[in-house]
């Protein structure tokens, strides 16, 4: 019989024992990850990879000294040599006066999401999808992926703590092209099912073709409309740089926890529990997810800890440990911005939408029309590329549109425009009044495929600076 | 079982299966790194990974899965699902795939090391972290950070055609920054650069960069940035340094002439290229000063390796000779796509990775001029160095970039401190406005370029020195 992640995990807390002793605190993890993703580009797929990987972490913390060991080679060898080196390891290094403890034992506040059909598809459920991308586009180059990810994992430690949990999830992104102009339609979902190939290709196309002969405009201040996958970017940059808690902690974020920093139709949640979300619910440290509102109606009201970084400023950890958090920080990353509801305001229920009550044909993204109708000169942005922070602090940051940007007089969209590259700092963009309105929907987009996701509805904003044009 | 042996299993299976032709790399990998803060260590960290990844082709279709498990039955397993991969690839065919031949190799190859870098003791690596990072806090820094890093990979390469290449490659680097926090914004200054410099080279490398040394010059700069004056926003005359220079090598370059990106095979998510291959020989990319080398074979480079993953031999080519673009970096598949008939550079993030065009060392040759001689043949300008920010376009052609540290440029002499310097452009304009050059080559290590989904993590080097270039859009900001 085959160990299991969570046999896997004890087995390894009781080798520390054996090797560095009783008072060793030890954490493990155990994640086991079956990834697939279909690849295609100029309509035929072209790149299609599937590996199944199991890993062992051990964080260890022996007389005061912490060191971190992984390994993907799971034997009965292989774990004890994890053991060996990784307590060799922390003897050896100069002491860890913050480190944190272990976390208590707690019970999940919830199961991941979890889908058998598509943690189990094959090659031939993804490429499947693909062809009715392909097929749905019209005759329109096509590229992109579809992807399927199991993951099953488990927590022990030295403390007592053991969790497992196990989550699925199917993303499909992907471009149809047109003389250089493209579409994109992206979509990420717990299940294989939710993900429609002819009605993510339909769109695609649609957005591709409306983009024919597009025009020049000078850089400068627009009122703009961002589709949601334009403002997944938004989410991506404000967790890793704003909500960061060692970030905060540390002076280097804008987050102030108790101050209006955005416009009241501001809500910003993370909540890995949330149906259709990706992640394990609990951390690299053990400590359940849960839900976390860090912005609420435009106050700033939290930023995510780990062990580490809570400790410092005398906070709890929120549950958002990874791998490498003690450098990086911990971060939201089961992120969304909760859509408008009747009233204007954010809702209480992050709705996540699905391909099936997306209408296709248009160039503008459903969650987006009723928010272009209300712009009397502006822009439309699909989406946003190669997004740098400038400075961390003020969250400036720069990139490019991409997959559609279209000029918007009186409500109407009246011409494609080239790519422009924009100057702008987050915060600022979404600070008290900027806000001009939220789609009702939010639509949950791919994350890197490692369990985070960004969940975002439409967003009109009063100004975005355009810093240059196609020609630079 | 032997490495080898578990290869050449998963590629007979996959044979078995119906695969036209297929390939498998076992790869054992350890990885180390520390970090450290403020005179603290933060976090000790060694990975190690093993496993075997096989590639099979069906038709033009290509299939790959990948095991940690080097056993007989785990390998055939992997090679047969692989070739079923391909199988399903094929309800969404495209053309006819072909390989540019290539002889049959064997061999073995090792990258040089003088201090094997994880027989170092953990000490005396955290010490110098410690220490450095110490030194810069105490000169001022609100936050002082280290971080080293060490690859030790082995690995072997078997394929249907004959191929049998064993390689060793270790890399190391090193580096701190200095962070110092005024009021809305920060400033940093790093040392050797942005992450630090990495080379295919053991620990002598970190060695000779003398962190400690530098502590206090970072914290010194950082906190005289946070009252200098902004950067001027204007065209004006740009002296890059060289570490800046290597990047934008990377990103205007570099990822311009990937094959795989010119014939739309990263379309979706990294982006294509503006380059087209009709004009290939003929295009002109820059100036005459501008003469770039796709090079592999330069000792310690971090790029640098005996054979590329798909068991092509290391070689150097040009890639842009006296201004005008002449070579690409290609695979086996991509080149015969193209109709050209070299290889030599696509390389798999691990056993787990399927192999794909990726950059080795990509730079400048050296030039005629030297810094100085740029700084007084400069009436009014800028010179900027250590990155700090990038971002390009999805062709690569319009770009972005910030710097950590800016100085003014007056009448042939280096002047005031400039905070926030950035410069933006579009790529072969920029190129062709290099009228100098320096010959004080320095072969920059990136070991962070992603490409490829799922995410793969390349290891890339860039020979650069300093250049200045006319015309340049300075000062952007939000």
């Amino acid at each position: 019989m085959t160990a299991t992640e969570a046999d896997l995990a004890e087995q390894v807390v009781a080798l520390v024992r054996e090797v560095a002793g009783p008072a060793a605190e030890a954490e493990v993890c155990v994640g086991h990850v079956e990834l697939a993703l279909t690849r295609f580009a100029n309509s035929a797929i072209h790149q299609n990879v599937a590996e199944a990987t199991t890993t062992v972490r051990l964080r260890l913390h022996l007389d005061g000294r912490t060191a971190v060991g992984s390994t993907t080679v799971a034997s009965g060898d292989g774990l004890r040599d994890l053991v060996q080196r990784t307590t060799a390891a922390a003897r050896a290094c100069p002491p860890d006066p913050g480190w944190p403890g272990l976390a208590p034992p707690a019970l999940l506040a919830g199961p991941g999401d979890w889908d058998d059909p598509t943690a189990h598809a094959g090659p031939d459920a993804r490429a499947d999808r693909v062809r009715k991308f392909v097929d749905a586009a019209g005759g329109l180059t096509t590229a992109g992926y579809c992807r399927t990810v199991l993951c099953s994992a488990a927590f022990a430690s030295s403390a007592g703590q053991s969790l497992a949990a196990r989550t699925s999830e199917a993303a499909m992104d992907a471009i149809a092209r047109l003389d250089g102009a493209d579409g994109v339609a992206r979509l990420s979902s717990a299940r294989l099912a939710d993900i429609d190939g002819a009605v993510l290709g339909r769109r695609a196309a649609a957005k591709a073709r409306a983009c024919a002969a597009p025009v020049d405009l000078p850089p400068g201040r627009y009122e703009v409309v961002l589709e949601p996958p334009a403002v997944a970017d938004l989410l991506v940059n404000l967790s890793m740089a704003g909500f960061n808690g060692k970030a905060w902690a540390e002076r280097r974020s804008f987050a102030e926890p108790g101050v209006a920093q955005f416009d009241p139709a501001v809500t910003l949640v993370d909540d890995v529990l949330a149906a259709g979300r990706p992640g394990l619910p609990f951390d690299a440290e053990g400590t359940p997810g849960r839900r976390l509102v860090l912005v609420e109606a435009g106050v700033t009201r939290a930023v995510a800890h780990d062990r580490r970084s809570a400790a410092k400023v005398g906070a709890a950890s929120t549950g958002h440990a990874t791998p490498g958090a003690a450098r990086l920080g911990a971060f939201p990353s089961s992120f969304a911005l909760l859509p408008a509801r009747a009233g204007g305001t954010a809702s209480d229920a992050d709705t996540a939408r699905t391909a099936d009550d997306t209408p296709v044909g248009a160039a503008v993204d459903p969650a987006a029309a009723a928010l272009v109708a209300g712009v009397a000169r502006g822009l439309l942005v699909t989406d946003l590329w190669y997004t740098r922070v400038l400075d961390p602090k003020s969250l400036v940051v720069t990139g490019l549109t991409r997959n559609g940007v279209w000029l918007v007089e009186d409500g109407e969209l009246t011409r494609p425009v080239t790519n422009l590259r924009f100057t702008q700092s987050y915060p600022l963009a979404l600070a008290p009044g900027a806000v001009l309105g939220l789609g009702p929907v939010a639509t949950t987009l791919p994350g890197d495929g490692s369990g985070s996701s960004w969940t975002a509805p439409a967003l009109h904003l009063a100004s975005w600076h355009m810093s240059g044009g196609a020609g630079g | 079982m032997s490495q080898f042996d578990a290869a050449t299993a998963a590629v007979q299976a996959a044979l078995d299966a119906g695969a036209r032709y297929a390939d498998a790399r076992v790869m054992h990998r350890r990885y180390e790194s520390m970090s450290a803060r403020n005179g603290e260590i933060e976090e000790l960290t060694q990975r190690e990974d093993a496993g075997v990844g096989v590639r099979a082709l069906v038709g033009s279709s290509w299939g790959f899965y990948a095991v940690p498990d080097l056993s007989d039955a785990a390998a055939r397993s992997a090679g047969a699902r692989a070739t079923r991969v391909a199988g399903a690839s094929a309800r969404v065919p495209g053309p006819a795939t072909g390989l540019v031949p290539i002889g049959a190799e064997t061999g073995s190859w090792a990258s040089g090391c003088e201090i094997d870098p994880l027989s170092v003791p953990l000490a005396r690596k955290g010490d110098l972290l410690v220490h450095a990072t110490k030194a810069a806090r105490d000169a001022g820094a609100d936050h002082a950070e280290g971080l080293y890093q060490i690859w030790d990979t082995a690995k072997w390469l078997v394929t249907s055609e004959g191929h049998r290449v064993d390689q060793h490659i270790r890399e190391c680097g090193a580096g701190i920054s200095a962070t110092a926090i005024g009021d809305g914004e920060t400033q940093r200054r790093s040392y050797p650069s942005y992450r630090g410099q990495y080379a295919t080279r053991g620990w002598e490398l970190v060695d000779e960069l003398e962190l400690t040394a530098h502590a206090e010059r970072v914290a010194d700069e950082a906190r005289a940035l946070l009252a200098a004056p902004l950067c001027p926003a204007g065209e004006t005359t740009l002296i890059l340094g060289s570490e800046q220079l290597a990047l934008q090598i990377h990103e205007s370059v570099g990822h311009a002439i990937e094959l795989d990106r010119i014939l739309g095979w990263e379309a979706a998510f990294a982006g294509t290229s503006w380059l087209e291959l009709a004009q290939l020989g003929s295009l002109r990319y820059g100036s005459d000063l501008m003469n770039i080398t796709i090079d592999p074979t330069i000792p310690g480079a971090l790029g640098s390796f005996g054979y590329d993953d798909e068991g092509t031999p290391a070689a150097r080519r040009d890639a842009v000779r006296e201004g005008r673009w002449v070579g690409v970096l290609a695979g086996r598949d991509s080149a015969a796509a193209a109709g050209l008939d070299y290889a030599g550079s696509v390389r798999a993030d691990g056993w787990a990775r399927l192999p794909m065009v990726r950059m080795t060392n990509v730079g400048l040759e050296p030039g005629p001029h030297t810094f100085d001689e740029m700084v007084a043949a400069t009436d009014e300008g800028v010179y900027m160095d250590n990155n700090r920010s990038w971002s390009i376009d999805d062709r690569r052609l319009n770009f972005q970039f910030g710097c950590e540290i800016g100085y003014e440029i007056k009448r042939g002499r280096l002047g005031r401190l400039l905070r926030n310097p950035t410069y933006t452009g579009i790529g072969p304009v920029f190129w062709r406005s290099m009228d100098m050059l320096s010959g004080e080559l320095t072969a920059w290590g990136t070991p962070n370029c992603g490409k490829g989904q799922p995410t793969q993590v390349g290891h890339t080097g860039h020979p650069a020195a300093p250049a200045r270039f006319t015309g340049v859009r300075v000062g952007v900001r939000g």
